[in-house]
């Protein structure tokens, strides 16, 4: 039996890598071999040697998000970056925090809030068990206090996430509203170019403007630019108490009003949700106050008075806050792309909801996590990938909007959706312009991807367009809407056109071109087929 | 070579919009880094976006090279002319094209002043955040090059976290649209990537902003310290309260010698430093933290504290301030601004290297900064009419920007690279970080004819044809064929 040269060149380089097995699979896309480098010199040395012998090659974190984007066209090796999972320095007087790619998210938020400090990213949550607060709340800080959480704490998909993952992505939740998303957040960031070379670009400190910002570039790159290595950000203290105020709304008319009201209020929301399970149930908003323990109580009874009646006041997060980013599926009716309707599906495990009040009509297929579609390569729940996968095995959309638009976006939404006989989950940051559509895996694939080009058609027509009707304002962006599908059953997948119009597609593969002019990281995953 | 576009030029944006005149070029010689002057071999004043592009294809085609200008109030060469070439200057494209208040979002020409988006905005409750000292004058085009801070940007961030979208004219005179306003467009974040290039990838010509909501209640805090040790205790005491102020600025003796004698603004007699600690939000939250910052102020020694909420008051203890860099001109023929960055943990230990520095120099430095974030603007101070003291004033300002270096820190927190920091910035990254940087430059403008000279010491080349290998073929390496 004689010795894969190229494995052997691997090898050399990062003595972790070794030949595929079924779970490393992307997107359904099998790879010749996989390789955990522990150091960036071991990464650079890998990446010139899959240089050197053609590979294309796709970075892997936690494989939370890893049915995010298109499968690769070419996947020969994937780098894991779970061996360089350090979190390297915390500057707690600076507020700013060093870590390796591989690091979770959830293990970065121990290690930040036994100083009283957070990475103010969505997801996933600090876990209840951490009790570190900065002084002046004392050691009493609530069950409901720390930062919005799924039903047990992170939910099993979303522990992996990893810092790198979670910037290549561009992932982010309800608190985008306040602090950003890992672009805002990220004030350095060294990378590994597809032909082996490591550079760095911002710093340590949050001001600083010296040369180019890579980071900015790097981030929701979908690894298709290099293997993003190390990183720091800028942090902000825990808040000692946070609550939440809840209404229900009748139609998108309501809902608009409600986030509308909170988003211009002097309340300082730091996040406001929406949330509508199916076309046939009231929208839900919710809104996050933190603060410390006086202002919040202060600024949620305003926020009650001012939502109106119904509104309601809580201290822990609802039952489907921070979805889609906090790895719970959301599908709509079971029966999607049939003709009637069913029980609303209920969709995890575990989940306990306080504020749902709906029997759970749990459907075997749409609920277990260790499904998986036939074909797809995915293994089952425990298997590195497989609980993600599986959990997130519906269509999901993204939609991104001028907020003044909600209202239009939400009717066409639903006009598309009806149009193709699905019934979708709806929700998301509606203040900050983006809410998510979901639909159950069990949907017809035709009826998705019709789904998805009628929405677009109604975005390009202006029909979520935030300017009134009556006084057009002739020279903004020609598009003020977008509709990105983050990931799909390969089926319906197959069908469409994931990403849609991208502005300036030719500049960014001119960008491409001149970082990866190989085209052999993470190609076709991203955005223009890029 | 370039007379020959002066027809076209004036074509494209009529005769009042280009000067030939030598003495009116030289009005355009040099923007707020006056140490630097070159006159524009053409200078143009486009009207429209249409316009600008126009004449970036002009350029282009022509292979003249180009600059943008704002205001021309940079600190860091940014809009300093090229001597052949063409000097676009935005300041006739100031219109505020729309304000969406309820998306949050308004849509601007890029010669607006950063002021007059918040004078827009104001109306419906919002303001514009980044506030750099210079904003009645600084245009926004030029804010979105240099990705400016201001005073407030502890709390609110710099103009990259206000910005959703960008039309700009390319390098190669073509008009696109990067972002889409949303803040969630898909693709690559050439929007964060294009803010603060320094003009070096294209020309801004229309910005969508993002507008914040004007808080409920702004107080100012002015704390008399008797040194800078003491202020910078505070400071950390705030932070690691947990209180994250709108503001927290520094000034030291000579900085307030030099702001009272240029505006009298009255700070308590004697203090070796000040420090203004401005707090926004909701008025509960405020009011709270303010007797907490007050507290804490006592607490590492406070000499004089003074609080104030009304506007009027507020202007007064910022006009000391916000006049510290013109005002060391009353006490100094001469100075450089610096704009260096150290964490700041390391702030007392540089300020008290720099102190030592001004001692065996005899260079006198005057120090304002944003003490919240390590943002420093040491004023070194000197006499242009002694012989040295220039070169002696540069020695130290190096030093300086190396003592930021070595705490870990940045050679510009706001005020860019352009021509004044190029020299440094091989100290912060090395060759394959630069080579890296460039390759953006590359993709954008493989021509070189967008501000050419700025920020990068020593240009790429971008000759280089995408697919080309830089290793062997795997077969000639393996020994399996040859390649002849």
């Amino acid at each position: 039996m004689g010795a894969d040269p190229v494995l052997e060149a691997l090898a050399a380089a990062c003595p972790a890598a070794r030949a595929a097995r079924p779970e490393d699979a992307v997107a359904g896309v099998m790879p010749r071999f996989a390789a955990s480098p522990a150091t960036v010199a071991e990464a650079s040395e890998l990446l010139r040697a899959a240089a050197a012998h053609d590979l294309a090659v796709v970075p892997r974190g936690g494989g939370s998000k890893l049915a995010w984007g298109a499968p690769p066209r070419r996947c020969d090796l994937v780098v894991d970056t779970r061996a360089m999972d350090q979190v390297l320095e915390h500057a707690a007087g600076d507020l700013v925090v060093r870590a390796q790619a591989g690091a979770s998210l959830a293990q970065l938020g121990e290690v930040l809030a036994g100083a009283g400090q957070q990475l103010a990213l969505d997801p996933p949550p600090v876990p209840r068990a951490v009790a570190g607060t900065r002084g002046g709340s004392g050691a009493g800080a609530s069950a409901g206090s720390e930062a919005p959480s799924g039903a047990n704490g992170a939910a099993p998909q979303w522990r992996g996430a990893t810092v790198g993952g979670t910037l290549a992505t561009g992932a982010a939740g309800p608190r985008r509203l306040r602090y950003g998303t890992p672009r805002d957040l990220l004030i350095g960031i060294t990378v590994v170019r597809a032909d082996g070379t490591v550079a760095h670009s911002g710093g340590k400190v949050v001001k600083n403007v010296a040369g180019y910002d890579l980071g900015k570039l790097f981030t929701g790159s979908f690894g298709t630019l290099g293997l993003i290595v190390e990183a720091v950000f800028r942090l902000h203290p825990r808040p000692a108490s946070a609550a939440y105020v809840t209404v229900d709304c009748d139609g998108p008319g309501e809902a608009y009003y409600a986030v509308a009201a909170a988003a211009g209020s002097e309340l300082a929301p730091s996040a406001i949700e929406l949330d509508r399970p199916a076309r046939d149930q009231p929208f839900r908003v919710a809104v996050l106050l933190e603060g410390d323990p006086d202002g919040t109580a202060e600024r949620t009874g305003l926020m009650g008075t001012l939502l109106g009646k119904g509104a309601a006041t809580q201290p822990a997060a609802p039952g489907w806050w921070g979805w889609p980013a906090n790895g719970q599926p959301r599908h709509g009716q079971p029966g999607n792309g049939q003709p009637g309707g069913g029980q609303p599906g209920s969709s995890q495990l575990s989940d306990s909801r306080p504020s749902d009040s709906r029997p759970s009509d749990s459907r075997p297929s749409d609920s277990r996590p260790s499904d998986s579609q036939p074909g797809d390569g995915r293994s089952g729940a425990g298997q590195p990938g497989g609980a993600a996968d599986a959990g997130q095995a519906g269509t999901l959309i993204r939609i991104g909007f001028w907020a003044a638009g909600l209202p239009r976006i939400l009717r066409a939404v639903d006009a598309a959706a009806l149009a193709a006989g699905l019934d979708p989950a709806v929700g998301g940051s509606a203040a900050a312009g983006v809410i998510y559509a979901a639909v159950g895996p069990g949907a017809d694939p035709a009826a998705v991807a019709a789904f998805v080009s009628g929405l677009r058609e109604a975005l390009a027509r202006g029909d979520g367009d935030a300017r009134p009707a009556s006084a057009p304002v002739p020279d903004g962006p020609p598009v003020l809407a977008s509709a990105v599908v983050v990931h799909a059953p390969p089926r319906a997948r197959d069908l469409m056109d994931l990403w849609g119009p991208v502005p300036s597609l030719s500049l960014m593969r001119a960008v491409k071109d001149q970082f990866d002019p190989g085209h052999r990281m993470a190609p076709g995953r991203f955005a223009g087929g890029i | 070579m370039i007379k020959q576009l002066i027809p076209r030029m004036t074509e494209i944006c009529g005769p009042d919009g280009v000067i030939t005149d030598p003495a009116e070029l030289r009005t355009y010689e040099t923007d707020g880094l006056t140490s630097h002057r070159v006159t524009p071999a053409l200078v143009v004043l486009p009207r429209t976006a249409e316009e600008v592009a126009a004449v970036v294809a002009e350029c282009a085609a022509a292979k003249v090279p180009f600059v943008a200008r704002g205001s021309g109030t940079g600190l860091s060469g940014g809009a300093l002319p090229h001597a052949e070439g063409v000097l676009i200057v935005t300041s006739k494209m100031r219109r505020i094209i729309a304000v969406d208040p309820a998306s949050q979002r308004a849509v601007v020409e890029p010669g607006c002043t950063n002021l007059s988006v918040s004078e827009a905005a104001r109306p419906f409750g919002y303001f514009y955040a980044p506030d750099p000292s210079s904003q009645v004058v600084c245009s926004v085009g030029g804010n979105v090059a240099e990705n400016s801070g201001g005073a407030h940007c502890l709390k609110h961030g710099f103009t990259v976290h206000h910005i959703t979208g960008l039309e700009i004219v390319t390098p190669s005179g073509e008009l696109t649209w990067l972002g889409d306003g949303t803040g969630a467009a898909p693709g690559y974040d050439l929007l964060g990537a294009f803010t603060g290039s320094e003009g070096t990838l294209g020309i801004v010509t229309k910005v969508v902003v993002k507008l914040t909501k004007i808080p409920q209640l702004v107080k100012c805090l002015l704390a008399a310290f008797e040194t800078t040790g003491a202020g910078g205790n505070a400071v950390s005491a705030i932070i690691g309260a947990g209180i994250v102020p709108a503001a927290i600025e520094m000034m030291d003796a000579l900085a307030i010698e030099a702001a009272e004698a240029a505006v009298s603004c009255r700070y308590p007699e004697g203090a070796g430093a000040v420090l203004i600690v401005e707090l926004d939000g909701p008025q509960g939250d405020v009011e709270r933290e303010c007797a907490a910052v007050r507290a804490l102020c006592e607490q590492a020694g406070a000499t004089e504290i003074r609080e104030a909420d009304d506007p009027a008051e507020r202007a007064a203890i910022w006009v000391g301030r916000r006049s510290a860099f013109a005002a060391v001109g009353r006490i100094a023929p001469a100075y450089i601004v610096q704009d260096g960055v150290v964490p700041r943990t390391a702030l007392g230990a540089v300020l008290d290297r720099i102190a030592e520095l001004s001692a065996e120099s005899g260079i006198r430095v005057a120090n304002v900064f944003h003490a919240g974030d390590g943002n420093l603007h040491p004023l070194v101070l000197y006499d242009d009419s002694v012989p040295g003291a220039a070169e002696t004033a540069e020695t130290v300002s190096g030093a300086i920007l190396d003592l930021c270096i070595t705490h870990g820190g940045s050679i510009t927190g706001e005020h860019g690279v352009g021509v004044d920091k190029s020299q440094y910035l091989p100290k912060m990254f090395d060759a394959d970080d630069l080579d890296t940087m460039q390759l953006l430059r590359c993709a954008f403008d493989p021509a070189s004819l967008c501000n050419p000279g700025k920020i990068f010491p020593t240009p790429r080349l971008c000759g280089e044809v995408p697919g080309a290998r830089r290793a062997p073929h795997p077969l000639v390496a393996s020994g399996q064929a040859d390649q002849f």
